[in-house]
């Protein structure tokens, strides 16, 4: 019976959704028609509305500002920014799956997380080939990785390269200085050349902060795992939980194992706040100040700034991450095959994946350019960051992403991220014994790839 | 309805009978007279069908024949006949969550039927402010289940949550409420009492009020107990009622979903780590639409509503023989 509640109740929102769509789409159809049936020569008369959906937590894809500046030079094309939700791997991409298999639903443009271009790599027939509208003349513009992974299993282009995540340590200054550490970041940056030197300063925070609800040194599991992950996958092959030929690795790559030995580590010491990425207690902990230290992509910032508010800033700032380079994240925007407005789409694609577009994108949401432009603009370049104590994040993360190799992820990436990252929080969090939780680790990953 | 008011009508009324039942051929034929008494109570309620129909049985057997695929989202389809549900019944994890959902209907439903017979009996005595009472109790039922679990799972928050602050002012270390199985089927069920309770109690008082005062007199004045009427004229009378939220209770339970859910914080649908809350609505929305497998979840749906059915009918044969011993 629930069964059938159950079904209904999709059943009546797809037709409500349908519906709805169908008011919209009538809506931008009906100047296009009544133009084209008055026999008007210019195309460039009709005006059409381009919406992009993208996902993400605080400033996200940080469009606003670019999307006014665009809207105000092009009456034609107005572009619709909606920002759907600040959690990709298990709201959104669920979701834009739906809406692809349905046919109707999508945003003209839509972004796409690194986590899932091998998903959608794997699904060609969904999307527009950005090259038919001259994209492929962008190539050099971007780094061979970020370009190459935008090419679908038809040897199509497809989607192009929003922000890539170069890495950062972010940390409470205050709290730091409180447990008698140096707070100024380039101080900072000495503490902890290495994994090793930085353990050694979590066990000091955490001797100057004993006793119950007293902050922890780190937040949770997660974050710490995947900056380790981005930095060991390009020492060992660049890949990650799939080789190459999309055959699950995640018992036998060492860089999995290390990332996850590592996390392992200072969860037995005692460093972290037990805390789950992108939950209600991780963002309160952001506001209350639960943590000091958090691995931070560049697209953090926006999170972090986002959940801590005004009453934050100053509060926190960037240092560099220990053993150098790494790339966590990173976005991508396509145009789907059911877009009315391809061309339009294309250009407007074009637009936010240039130099004018990554360079707003960075200074709003601190998502760090993936084009070569937008990293050497000296907006870029010399960028600070207010709500990190003027931290100069341009400088910190262009050296971070320098000599940046990409690393495969394969069809199934996000969904075996999920279930490992799963078994980190328990583990973590006591529900899982230490001394199981590698063969807990496996197990869950390698369901979730079958 | 029409039917049926010709019918009894006669005995009482013969006068304005006749003109009532022979209203029709005044309109049109004796033919389209029948067909109007006939057809017109089908044609009335048949929205309810169409609806059903469309949004009912339509997605029963979409779901059936989905089942029997290796059904991707947006991808692949191949033909498996029965092999999903196969493997779902060798799948420790469906049996983990369907452990799960009979524990947390256990622990939720029992207190709160016996607690909404209490209030339901209650309330049905003599009290100042009884519509007062009546009115708050079906409160909880107003209020969204998101906020409902909203609220409860800040409650039972770990570092910043009113209930571990209020087990330390006895010295209680901070439960982590998620991490075990009972701590976190407690912390459930107690969203879903909080709610549902009222709901049951207004049924039963409702019930309860169509007893006879008669049978009750006739027990005092033979010197019974309120305690002895309760149990001897109240419960046996209750029986169909009873039988009816039991009912309801079940298929509510058995298909738990959004406080669990909520309770999680991010909505990953395991339920936990190692998944000690995922209820079988949580892990067929999983399969469904985080690893994309619709085959498998909609044999997993089908299993769901074959337990509906088995828990229903145990239910039903425990219940029919509530004060059976009469």
């Amino acid at each position: 019976m629930l069964n059938t509640k159950r079904h209904g109740k999709l059943a009546a929102v797809a037709v409500m959704a349908a519906t709805a769509l169908a008011i919209t789409s009538c809506g931008s159809n009906e100047p296009a028609k009544s133009a084209a049936g008055g026999g008007a020569s210019a195309p460039a008369a009709e005006p059409v509305t381009i919406t992009v959906h993208t996902f993400g937590g605080g400033a996200n894809f940080g469009y606003k500002k670019a999307v006014e500046t665009w809207n105000a030079a092009h009456p034609n094309i107005q572009v619709k920014y909606q920002n759907l939700t600040d959690r990709f791997e298990d709201v959104y991409l669920p979701q834009l799956l739906q809406k692809l298999q349905a046919g109707s639903g999508t945003g003209d443009i839509v972004g796409i997380d690194e986590g899932a271009m091998g998903l959608m790599k794997a699904r060609p027939q969904f999307f527009t080939d950005l090259a038919q509208y001259g994209l492929d003349s962008r190539k050099t513009d971007f780094p061979a990785a970020k370009w190459d992974n935008g090419i679908n299993k038809d040897g199509k282009l497809f989607a192009l390269g929003t922000d890539i995540g170069g890495m950062g340590m972010c940390y409470r200054k205050d709290l730091l200085e409180k447990a008698g550490l140096p707070g100024e970041r380039d101080e900072v940056s000495k503490l902890w050349p290495d994994w090793a030197s930085f353990m050694e300063i979590g066990k000091k925070f955490q001797a100057a902060n004993p006793g119950k609800g007293a902050p922890k040194f780190l937040d949770g599991p997660n974050t710490l795992y995947n900056v380790v992950l981005s930095q060991e996958a390009p020492k060992n092959g660049n890949i990650a939980y799939f080789d190459t030929g999309n055959q699950l690795v995640i018992d036998k790559n060492p860089a999995i194992k290390t990332s996850f030995d590592t996390v392992k580590s200072y969860s037995e010491a005692g460093l972290t706040a037990k805390l789950a990425s992108f939950t209600p207690e991780w963002n309160a902990a952001i506001k209350k100040g639960g943590f000091a230290v958090m691995g931070c992509p560049a697209w953090m910032l926006g999170v972090i700034s986002g959940n801590a508010g005004d009453e934050g800033k100053g509060k926190w700032d960037v240092a560099g991450v220990p053993g150098g380079a790494g790339n966590w994240g990173g976005s991508y925007l396509a145009v789907p095959a059911q877009s009315k407005h391809p061309k339009e789409a294309a250009e407007v694609l074009n637009y936010l994946t240039g130099k004018e577009g990554h360079v707003a994108a960075f200074q709003e949401a601190g998502a760090f350019p993936s084009s070569l432009s937008g990293q050497q603009d000296p907006a870029v370049a010399d960028m600070k960051n207010g709500f990190f104590s003027d931290a100069p994040t341009g400088k910190i993360f262009s050296d971070s992403v320098k000599d940046l190799l990409p690393v495969f992820l394969g069809e199934k990436h996000a969904q075996v991220k999920t279930a490992a990252e799963k078994v980190l929080e328990g583990m973590d969090k006591g529900s899982i014994p230490y001394g199981e939780a590698w063969t807990r680790f496996i197990e869950a990953g390698t369901k979730a790839a079958g | 309805m029409t039917l049926n008011v010709d019918t009894p009508a006669p005995a009482r009324r013969p006068g304005p009978r006749r003109t009532a039942g022979h209203r029709s051929p005044g309109r049109g034929g004796r033919g389209f007279a029948r067909f109007d008494l006939r057809a017109t109570p089908y044609f009335l309620v048949s929205p309810y069908f169409l609806l059903f129909a469309i949004f009912g049985v339509f997605p029963l057997g979409y779901t059936l024949w989905v089942s029997l695929y290796d059904w991707e989202l947006a991808g692949d389809k191949t033909f498996l006949g029965l092999d999903n549900y196969i493997n779902l019944i060798t799948d420790g994890a469906f049996w983990n969550a369907v452990v799960n959902t009979l524990g947390m209907f256990v622990i939720s439903t029992i207190p709160q039927l016996v607690l909404a017979l209490i209030i339901a009996n209650a309330l049905n005595k003599r009290i100042r402010g009884r519509l007062f009472f009546r009115l708050g109790v079906l409160l909880p039922l107003v209020t969204s289940v998101v906020a409902v679990a909203v609220v409860f799972t800040q409650l039972y928050g770990r570092d910043y949550g009113m209930i571990n602050w209020f087990l330390g002012l006895f010295g209680v270390d901070a439960i982590e409420w998620q991490n075990q199985s009972w701590s976190a089927w407690i912390a459930i069920s107690t969203m879903i009492d909080w709610r549902w309770t009222g709901y049951n109690a207004i049924i039963l008082l409702a019930a309860m009020q169509t007893i006879p005062k008669d049978l009750y007199e006739a027990a005092a004045l033979d010197g019974a107990s309120p305690r002895r009427q309760f149990w001897q004229i109240t419960v046996p009378m209750l029986r169909p009622t009873l039988v009816f939220v039991v009912f309801i209770s079940t298929i509510g339970g058995l298909t738990l979903f959004t406080e669990p859910v909520m309770f999680e914080g991010n909505p990953t649908m395991a339920g936990g780590a190692t998944g000690q809350y995922q209820t079988v609505a949580m892990f067929i929305v999983k399969e469904a639409f985080r690893d994309f497998d619709m085959g498998y979840a909609s044999a997993a749906a089908w299993l769901l509503f074959a337990l509906i059915l088995i828990g229903t009918l145990i239910n039903y044969s425990f219940t029919r023989r509530i004060g059976g011993k009469k």
